[in-house]
């Protein structure tokens, strides 16, 4: 499959084209699982609020009377055109969701992706040069509780701490009251717009309350960086020019600064663009126990009022989002690492 | 399972010779049994703590009705109601939570909800994820290329997404029980048995043993049942060890969500724990840090099992204190490339 040789610009243009086949199935699938569940999706999320007729009104309104080969064309319509359609249950365009509380989603990943990296690198590095001695043993310790314990468990233990005990920080939420009414919205992002305001106070409000979820959900992450970087230190530090390295008299810490690390950094590149899933996945948990406006709390949010539209909608751009971020990563490391090659 | 119990009773040819006796043991489970009694240092610790913290918990799923002093959701005794949200006390020693049900109990019976869901979500993922990635692997062409995108595309979808939507389509048809919740996990570990086992096959069908086979006139299923898959799933028993953590934690994951198994069906930690979310605010700690505890000691046990099987089975991180290198009986000169060395236990057997 793999041929040797091919240029950057080659494997570009393959990987891009590769892109097309995954979207789609990825949209087949999102459209199949919502359309072949059982179940009127505007009975399920409006009836009992209208009569049979106004009922009926909607259904075509929103194309449930179509055949279904058509609703699928008419999907993908939508989708290429970059509108999702609009919520059933409170009439929000789902872009304005993906707007809004992609935003919050956005801020929670990123400030918990560089608090996993300063505390996993680190630790990760020290962990695979002194192998098996204490400190490696009781950094993969912890990093197999931090993966064990489920962030809405430590998010949990970490209000009772913080937030009851000490009160230190607030509860949950993005915002104080006060600020959310006062700070005008730029790009959604709080921390952002604080800044953008040149807002002292709501600044340090929206970092008190970004302390304890990207906390939680970077203690998560950090669990894998750990490892992984343990692991491909350990395995990179037997290579040859490693060695050679050594024989030349270059010391330790140099070795593995300038040697080895790079290397042993490619893989990781790689596994983190596939631990997108599981910051989304955490992401989700951890905004349901900080009561954190991000596009998973909405997610939970439509599938309790059944609202289907809205859940596809949703799902659609987390699917977007998964093959976007797969095709960056992959990028970057052909970038890095010309062995990637098609 | 050895190999013989899946060889074909019409392939009985030179292929077939049975193995030279010896004490050696047989099979690959043998052979990492070999492997896990030779683990050394901390990967020992790791394995034996991994597996005495599992045990607990099985002991505690199959004998909960005896363990536990209370029923799951029994929130009365004699007559009297026991207190809600009672602290823990000599009667209750975890307390009581909202629904005025012994928080122990809960406990002791939620780890028999969690290993119920869990061994069903993993014979299902091994038993279509397996045999799909040894046929894809095999055969290649237009099957592998599709099955690979579709697999690669659910691999890469957050996977607790995945679960909830499966879960949410599931709950008007099959119900919110431990089926639904086995089947959402499912979905979400079969590609990675897929990926796992289609890519060592990839590199095993290459491998002079596989072409002899067919140069021998052996079926694509002999070889696929007989030679390729004692060969390809030595690496499965870690990724199903840390795939059953994962799914403890997607399960409670659910469960704290709404999406999971409903009070009313079987004790659940995940639920417990989005209940005690407003006691925690009170500082009613009891009722959510027991149920947390519970689920951080089982997927450390069980992480710490396959984290050590990792340590033992990856010839690149495998630390031994002294290698036995066991020849083969026949064709000594043709298999004992240098290279191959650390490997030999397993290939002279395959090759004997």
């Amino acid at each position: 499959m793999a041929s040797s040789g091919g240029s950057l610009r080659r494997y570009a243009l393959t990987r891009l084209a590769l892109v097309i086949p995954m979207v789609l199935i990825l949209l087949t699938v999102v459209f199949l699982l919502m359309r072949v569940a059982p179940g009127d999706p505007i009975q399920a999320a409006l009836g009992g609020k209208l009569s049979p007729a106004q009922l009926e009104e909607k259904r075509r309104a929103a194309g449930f009377t179509k055949p279904l080969i058509v609703q699928y064309v008419d999907y993908l319509k939508q989708v290429f055109s970059l509108n999702l359609g609009t919520a059933i249950t409170d009439n929000q365009p789902i872009t304005t969701v993906l707007k809004v509380n992609g935003a919050a989603t956005l801020e929670l990943s990123v400030a918990a992706s560089i608090i996993a990296l300063v505390i996993g690198v680190p630790i990760g590095l020290r962990a695979g040069r002194l192998r098996d001695s204490a400190f490696d043993a009781g950094g993969r310790l912890f990093g197999i509780i931090t993966y064990a314990a489920p962030v809405f468990f430590v998010g949990l233990l970490f209000q009772l701490v913080f937030s009851k005990w000490l009160n230190w920080l607030p509860n949950s939420g993005m915002l104080s009251p006060i600020d959310q009414a006062e700070l005008p919205t730029h790009t959604h992002l709080s921390v952002v717009d604080a800044i953008w305001d040149h807002n002292m106070s709501a600044f340090i409000d929206s970092l008190k309350h970004l302390a304890m979820p990207s906390f939680t959900l970077g203690l998560l992450l950090c669990g894998v960086v750990i490892r992984l970087i343990r692991t491909n230190l350990i395995q990179t530090l037997k290579g040859d020019y490693v060695e050679a390295a050594r024989a030349r008299g270059v010391p330790e810490h140099k070795v593995v600064m300038r040697h080895a690390f790079r290397n042993a950094l490619v893989p990781v590149v790689t596994v983190m663009g596939l631990q997108a899933a599981l910051l989304l996945s955490g992401a989700v948990l951890t905004e349901e126990t900080f009561n954190w406006p991000g596009i998973g709390n909405q997610l939970v949010t439509y599938l309790n009022n059944r609202d289907y539209t809205a859940v596809q909608g949703i799902i659609t751009i987390f699917a977007l989002a998964v093959v976007f971020i797969s095709l960056l990563i992959d990028f970057v490391n052909a970038a890095i690492d010309p062995r990637v090659r098609y | 399972m050895t190999a013989a119990s899946i060889a074909e009773p019409g392939g009985e040819s030179i292929l077939d010779t049975p193995p030279p006796t010896n004490s050696r043991p047989r099979g690959p489970f043998g052979r990492l049994w070999q492997q896990v009694k030779q683990a050394q240092g901390f990967s020992k610790w790791l394995l034996w703590v991994g597996a005495a913290i599992t045990a607990v918990f099985i002991v505690l799923a199959v004998f909960a009705p005896l363990i536990a002093p209370y029923g799951f959701d029994q929130y009365m005794s004699h007559g009297v109601r026991f207190a809600k949200q009672g602290s823990p006390n000599g009667t209750h020693w975890f307390g009581t939570n909202v629904r005025s049900v012994d928080v122990l109990s809960v406990v002791i019976y939620g780890s028999r909800t969690a290993i119920e869901v869990v061994v069903l979500a993993v014979v299902f993922s091994l038993f279509i994820g397996v045999p799909l990635g040894l046929i894809s692997g095999y055969y290649g062409g237009w099957l592998d290329r599709i099955l690979v995108l579709i697999m690669d595309a659910l691999f890469a979808f957050p996977y607790l997404l995945l679960a909830i939507i499966i879960a949410f389509l599931l709950q008007n048809s099959v119900g919110s029980g431990v089926l639904t919740a086995a089947i959402a996990i499912t979905v979400i570990y079969v590609p990675q048995y897929f990926r796992v086992v289609r890519g060592q096959v990839l590199s095993a069908r290459e491998e002079p043993y596989v072409e002899a086979a067919r140069a021998l006139g052996a079926r694509p299923r002999t070889i696929m049942g007989r030679y390729l898959f004692f060969n390809v799933i030595q690496s499965v028993p870690v990724i199903a060890t840390l795939n059953a953590a994962d799914a403890i934690l997607t399960l409670a994951g659910l469960g704290f969500l709404g999406f999971g198994i409903q009070p009313t069906q079987a004790a659940e930690w995940g639920y417990e724990l989005q209940r005690g979310v407003a006691d925690m605010g009170a500082g009613l700690w009891w009722t959510s840090v027991f149920p947390g505890l519970a689920i951080v000691s089982l997927v450390t046990g069980l992480t710490l099992v396959g984290e050590g099987l990792n340590d033992v089975l990856n010839p690149v991180l495998r630390k031994r204190s002294g290698r036995r290198v066991v020849l083969p009986r026949r064709d000594a000169a043709a298999t004992t490339l240098p290279t191959r060395q650390g490997d030999n236990r397993g290939r002279g057997e395959e090759l004997a």
